[in-house]
């Protein structure tokens, strides 16, 4: 790293410095676009209705080329200048909520804050990929690398990152950086994936059941006695690895024994190999709580990720630490197992970030707060003008 | 043509910067006024979504006004919050009183704003959209001949945080189309009529009374009929509009009010003769562990009169006394 680097660099933290005033002038577009995007469902695999809307808005907000491609994923190019040092940074937020559609969405905005189904996560870091282009006219920032914004479907659950890996997979570009945004929370930076597994153990038991067997408690005692025993798997601790049990459900009423449960659960680590050690020893007490209960126990693994990612000392990780301690914020560096992922699994230099603060995350009540997002948005700025710039490389 | 197929609209034909665009041309200035009152949860939504497109986006709002009548919630506060001119009705034209009543704050609006067309947007609109303001001003924008254009909408109503597919406009087919289509056939092609949105060109506006309460829609309805006859009204198709439900007791009251003042037109207007003094009380009943309970309800129909007969008003937009 040359000073002229460092220099070039120092300026640009010297400009963010003065970028959270400067951009309350853009609070009615950002809470615009976030009131409008989060009111309109989008649960995974049903998000056309948001697509078409947030295809509109970057049209309407400076984005060219704008359009759905096959799997519901919304584009928009925003070009940069010709004089062949262009970079392609693809900036991206995913457009799918875990909220079903007939959930209430609506959202109400108060001066300090606003609050609905999925305004946290991630119509806000919908909102700002929307309003990227508004920003920088408004704010007079010209880049010479192209910025694309996507908003990228089928991320959540089942969806396995669906839309993002396609879009890499199939993008004219070639791509130098990925960006993800994130709506909370704000001092966040991953810049590295853990290797994941996401499934759901369906518990069956057929009406004709003898009772007089063991397990005879039902499909929800059957998943009960798997439970326990996954609890009883040793987690090491280094490398770090857990086991979450995220959603039970199962029966019909109290007075019935029910005779289907599932739960859906994932195992995360820093290593691949734990991970595939850890769905193993599942796939065992599957098979044996299977054999003595006589239920119809299945696995199904709908989402994996590797582990992966750059370094803590990579050039876009060092830059971007420094502009967020250069806001007062401090970098709580968390793995990720969101779009991050993707961009690992395609060798794109990409961190996710936080813009806002927030609360009540999953609930209907979901709130972020207004005033950070200023802090935010000027974060993330100085990332796209530091990859711009030629400082993340 | 028949007017409906001619006079009706869908938001989507319209695009905002074209909008702007004549707008321009037709030298006209646009003040949206959002009548008030303990709207906290709304009224920030609104503001931020409207002056976004409408006023910054695009220039075609020059005066985005909230007008309250007395919130005791934050109302006030959230609305200049996000940047709205807030006023109270009761300190517009002080000298003329204060009722309270949506119509009361329509009518002050007249006097307060500024604009050559006034757009009234309620403000209990959960799924605010600029459509709600661009979509009315289309046609008056478009056609020199409409003056007054009314919202109407596909309204699922939302309750217990569920959406149900239909069951709007209870008053409106109960009462009001039954009764346009005794008295006033042509105004029954109005999908809407007691929709709280509408555009309105200030010389029309100036030139109606306002009942203080629940009978504003369906007096303008019949007045701008009489008046200038249905080629100065046009109707948008504004798709989805989720708002609160009103009960049906809600709904009673509203219905006495409107047709008091439905019976105070056609009787001036000479349609029914000899009508007879009206009651104002409205009873109602609730059962309280068996016993029934009547509940006395009195509404009267107050109504300001044209604008343009305030002095003030006249001295105010420099109107001599000949109208010039």
């Amino acid at each position: 790293m040359n000073e002229t680097t460092v220099t070039g660099f120092e300026s640009i933290v010297k400009r963010i410095g003065d970028l959270p005033q400067a951009l309350h002038g853009l609070q009615d577009v950002l809470l615009a676009n976030l009131a409008m995007i989060a009111e309109i469902p989008a649960p995974t695999f049903a998000e056309g209705a948001r697509a078409a809307f947030v295809q509109e808005r970057f049209a309407e907000l400076g984005y060219a080329d704008c359009s759905i491609d096959e799997v519901g994923n919304v584009a928009g190019v925003l070009s940069g200048g010709e004089n062949g040092d262009v970079r392609n940074i693809l900036l991206v937020a995913h457009i799918d909520t875990p909220v079903a559609a007939t959930v209430d969405h609506t959202v109400v905005v108060q001066p300090d804050r606003v609050t609905g189904p999925s305004v946290a996560d991630n119509s806000l870091g919908l909102a700002v990929v929307a309003a990227m282009p508004a920003v920088l006219e408004r704010l007079g920032l010209s880049l010479r690398s192209t910025v694309l914004g996507l908003a990228c479907s089928r991320g959540l659950g089942r969806g396995n990152l669906e839309g993002v890996r396609f879009f890499l997979e199939h993008a004219k570009l070639p791509l130098q950086f990925g960006l993800c945004v994130e709506g909370v929370q704000l001092g966040r930076l991953s810049y590295t994936s853990i290797g994941m597994i996401r499934g759901e153990i369906a518990c069956e038991v057929p009406e004709e059941y003898d009772w007089t067997r063991f397990g005879a408690g039902g499909a929800i005692s059957t998943l009960n006695d798997i439970i326990s025993r996954m609890l009883e798997i040793p987690t090491p601790d280094r490398p770090r690895t857990t086991i979450v049990l995220g959603r039970i459900e199962g029966g019909t009423s109290a007075s019935t024994i029910a005779t289907r449960a599932a739960l859906q659960f994932e195992v995360r680590s820093e290593s691949g190999a734990t991970v595939r050690q850890l769905l193993e020893d599942i796939s065992e007490i599957i098979e044996e709580v299977s054999s003595q209960s006589g239920a119809d126990i299945r696995m199904t693994v709908f989402a994996r990720r590797r582990p992966g990612g750059i370094a803590f000392t990579h050039p876009l990780v060092r830059r971007t630490r420094r502009l967020m301690q250069s806001l007062s914020l401090t970098p709580r560096l968390s793995p990720s197992t969101s779009e991050l992922s993707a961009f690992i699994d395609n060798r794109v230099p990409a961190v996710t970030v936080g813009l806002s603060s927030g609360e009540s995350l999953g609930h209907r009540n979901e709130t972020v707060r207004i005033a950070p997002i200023y802090t935010g948005l000027a974060q993330l700025l100085g990332i796209v003008l530091a990859m711009d710039g030629g400082y993340c490389e | 043509m028949s007017w409906l197929a001619n006079n009706t609209f869908h938001h989507s034909q319209f695009d905002l910067a074209e909008l702007e665009q004549r707008k321009r041309e037709a030298g006209v200035t646009i003040s949206l006024c959002i009548p008030t009152l303990n709207e906290e949860r709304t009224i920030g939504k609104e503001i931020v979504v409207l002056k976004s497109e409408l006023m910054e986006r695009h220039r075609l709002l020059d005066e985005f006004a909230v007008i309250d009548s007395g919130s005791e919630d934050a109302t006030r506060e959230v609305a200049r919050a996000f940047g709205a001119d807030v006023y109270s009705a009761a300190e517009i034209l002080p000298e003329c009183g204060d009722h309270r009543g949506k119509g009361e704050n329509l009518w002050k609006a007249i006097y307060q704003l500024a604009g050559d067309i006034i757009v009234y947007v309620d403000a209990d609109i959960r799924n605010i959209h600029p459509r709600f303001v661009y979509g009315l001003l289309g046609p008056l924008l478009s056609r020199p001949e409409v003056s007054y254009c009314k919202a109407f909408y596909d309204r699922p109503l939302a309750e217990s945080g569920r959406l149900r597919p239909s069951g709007g406009g209870r008053v409106t087919e109960i009462l009001i189309r039954p009764l346009f289509s005794l008295f006033f056939p042509e105004l029954s092609a109005l999908i809407q009529p007691l929709s709280g949105e509408y555009a309105v060109r200030r010389e029309v506006l100036e030139q109606i009374p306002f009942p203080v309460g629940y009978g504003v829609e369906t007096s303008h309805l019949i007045d701008v009929y009489h008046r200038w006859g249905m080629s100065a009204f046009a109707q948008t198709d504004l798709d989805r509009r989720i708002h609160t439900n009103q009960s049906t007791d809600a709904l009673g009251r509203m219905a006495f009010g409107i047709l008091q003042t439905f019976l105070q037109r056609i009787d001036s207007l000479e349609i029914i003769r000899d009508l007879p003094e009206l009651n104002a009380t409205l009873n109602q009943f609730m059962v309280d562990q068996g016993r029934y309970e009547e509940l006395a309800h009195e509404i009267r129909v107050l109504e300001r009169p044209p604008m343009i007969e305030l002095p003030a008003y006249r001295e105010k937009r420099s109107i001599d006394n000949t109208g010039a």
